[in-house]
């Protein structure tokens, strides 16, 4: 009987040491597949919009990711909840990633659309999916309008909160 | 500690060290295959042998690899293609023995399925073999991002993102396996070790598991014949070889596949050196750029048949919106194999063609896979958006149906 409650209690002394043991090297291995602190620091992109033209799409990075500014011309509608005001002109300010699975969509200017052509999903020139696969609009990323005719990407500005605060809740903001 | 006495030979002084009969006889002149077999029963050596060879010229590959997003291209198309010795040659048999190894794993595994070698004991013989075929999977999408080109910059974008569709944690789960916003740096080196060490260790033990589990239902044969190993082992040791219904697994049966190994490897270089386009993609000799999708991403062609049931269902079914339906679908299509001893609910154990009801679904879905995969590789646009549906409808119905056709089949037969 002494003899099995001495391994009894080895049994139950490693299984203790065991699971301390476990729980801290699943956290270590979880936080070293973590995104490092350099890559978490939020970064900013300034654009300078005063040399964009009507109709043509304009590509600038902002944390890796391209984003999409789009001047819309004279016979180009501006959209209620999508269009950001800077200046006199209207722009479609958005993440160029289908909001399918991330392929970057090609913009047709002859028809004012954008085709992704992973798996055929269209969007409006404002960002809208209108057919495919792509279950909501292009994403807005943060913005905030500066000095007139600057945009900075990464910071949440007034129009920014303004715009997504209109959205419904169905559409997801970066 | 045990006495030892003075050997006689070299073979007995690792005789009485290793105890290298008995393990020889257990594992090799003593292990019993049927008799009634075909080719198809040698792709198990063939596999055994493709694997050998993507380890050792991944070795060669390694020592001038560099898993760096500057670099990699460059080590890869200069200074592998160009410069090292023969370099190029170890590249083009890692592609291609890449690619053909899934061409032999379909065969092995829809021999698996024509013969019924999934059932009446034989479960763990399926389930290991699809627990590989997952793990060559994950290697061959991890190999595919190393060159770091724009399929490999793109193949990877796509596959991390399929992850932000699981509910809740998705977005963040992407983020984490990525280590990085975008596809990057952090997550070619991550992908690396997983190609070169990682999954290759869990792959070779997973192999040692496979051939364990075949250790006790023994190897199915061409009439899904059920008969005492003992018996028949006994007439075959007492020399009536003719009468006996197996064979040793050596000399008799590897010396079969050594010849189908032989021809295969004929096949196999003409392969790499005259006709390796088809596993070498020419997006690929672009460098990764996460600013530029190709006009047309398609994977390898051994995954086209699922990329296709992903992206199959390109609208919203009752308010369900097509990415989330494809995604669903894409789980579906990955997990079902794995049970599919417990959807045949029929405990006939013979080739398809001469079951009732199963011969129409086996090449059914064959035909259904060959159409996955063709439209797979073609723009999701007009018609092909629609065969595309309606073959990743058929997928699922396959699969869905299969316990209901098979219980009629039970019956047809009286339950044997």
């Amino acid at each position: 009987m002494i003899n099995e409650s001495r391994r009894g209690f080895m049994g139950k002394a490693f299984g203790a040491v065991a699971a301390v043991g476990a729980v801290a090297s699943l956290v270590a291995m979880k936080k070293s597949w973590d995104p490092l602190p350099s890559v978490m620091a939020a970064g900013f992109t300034t654009v300078d919009l005063s040399k964009f033209t009507g109709n043509k799409l304009e590509i600038v990075k902002w944390q890796g990711k391209p984003i999409f500014i789009l001047k819309m011309a004279a016979d180009m509608p501006a959209v209620e909840k999508r269009s950001v005001k800077v200046g006199d002109h209207y722009y479609s300010v958005m993440i160029g990633l289908c909001t399918h699975l991330g392929c970057i969509p090609a913009y047709r200017d002859t028809t004012h659309d954008f085709k992704c052509a992973c798996h055929g999903g269209e969007f409006s020139a404002a960002g809208v999916h209108k057919f495919g696969p792509p279950p909501r609009p292009l994403d807005i990323p943060p913005f905030t309008i500066k000095d007139g005719n600057t945009i900075v990407l990464g910071e949440a500005g007034a129009e920014y909160k303004a715009l997504i605060a209109s959205l419904s809740t169905d559409i997801n903001i970066a | 500690m045990a006495e030892f006495e003075k050997a006689n030979s070299i073979g007995e002084w690792f005789d009485q060290r290793l105890n290298v009969k008995a393990f020889t006889k257990v594992m090799m002149t003593e292990y019993w295959i049927p008799k009634e077999i075909n080719f198809l029963w040698a792709m198990g050596a063939l596999l055994v042998m493709l694997f050998k060879l993507l380890i050792i010229t991944g070795i060669f590959l390694l020592m001038y690899y560099k898993p760096d997003v500057n670099m990699a291209f460059d080590s890869v198309n200069y200074t592998i293609m160009q410069e090292v010795g023969y370099g190029w040659l170890f590249r083009n048999i890692h592609g291609v023995g890449a690619s053909v190894v899934f061409l032999i794993i379909y065969i092995h595994m829809f021999t698996a399925i024509y013969y019924g070698s999934y059932k009446k004991g034989r479960e763990m013989i399926w389930l290991s073999g699809m627990l590989l075929f997952v793990l060559f999977s994950a290697e061959g999408f991890s190999g595919y991002m190393l060159p770091w080109g724009q399929m490999s910059y793109w193949a990877a974008y796509v596959i991390t993102e399929i992850f932000g569709g699981i509910p809740f944690i998705g977005g963040d789960l992407v983020i984490w396996i990525r280590g990085n916003f975008y596809v990057a740096d952090a997550t070619l080196t991550r992908f690396f070790m997983l190609h070169v060490l990682l999954i290759p260790v869990v792959l070779i033990g997973a192999i040692a598991f496979h051939f364990y589990t075949l250790r006790f239902p023994h190897v199915n044969n061409e009439e899904g014949e059920f008969f005492d190993y003992k018996k028949e082992s006994e007439k075959y040791l007492a020399g009536d070889k003719a009468n006996s219904k197996v064979i040793a697994f050596w000399p008799d049966f590897l010396s079969k596949d050594f010849m189908v190994i032989a021809i295969f490897m004929v096949f196999f270089f003409y392969l790499v050196f005259y006709n390796n386009g088809f596993a070498m993609d020419p997006v690929n000799f672009d460098k990764a750029d996460g600013m530029k999708t190709p006009a047309h991403i398609y994977p390898e062609w051994y995954f086209l048949w699922s990329y296709e049931v992903l992206r199959g269902f390109f609208f919203e079914i009752g308010g369900v919106s097509g990415k989330d339906l494809g995604l669903m679908a894409f789980g579906f299509a990955q997990g079902i194999f794995l049970v599919l001893p417990w959807l045949d609910r029929s405990p006939m154990v013979k080739p398809a063609n001469q079951r009732p009801v199963f011969k129409y679904w086996f090449w059914l879905l064959m035909a259904d896979l060959f159409v996955l995969t063709i439209f797979g590789k073609l723009p999701p646009t007009g018609i092909n958006a629609y065969v595309g549906f309606f073959a990743s409808t058929t997928f699922l119905g396959l699969f869905i149906s299969l316990p209901f056709l098979t219980t009629i089949e039970s019956k047809i037969v009286g339950g044997k």
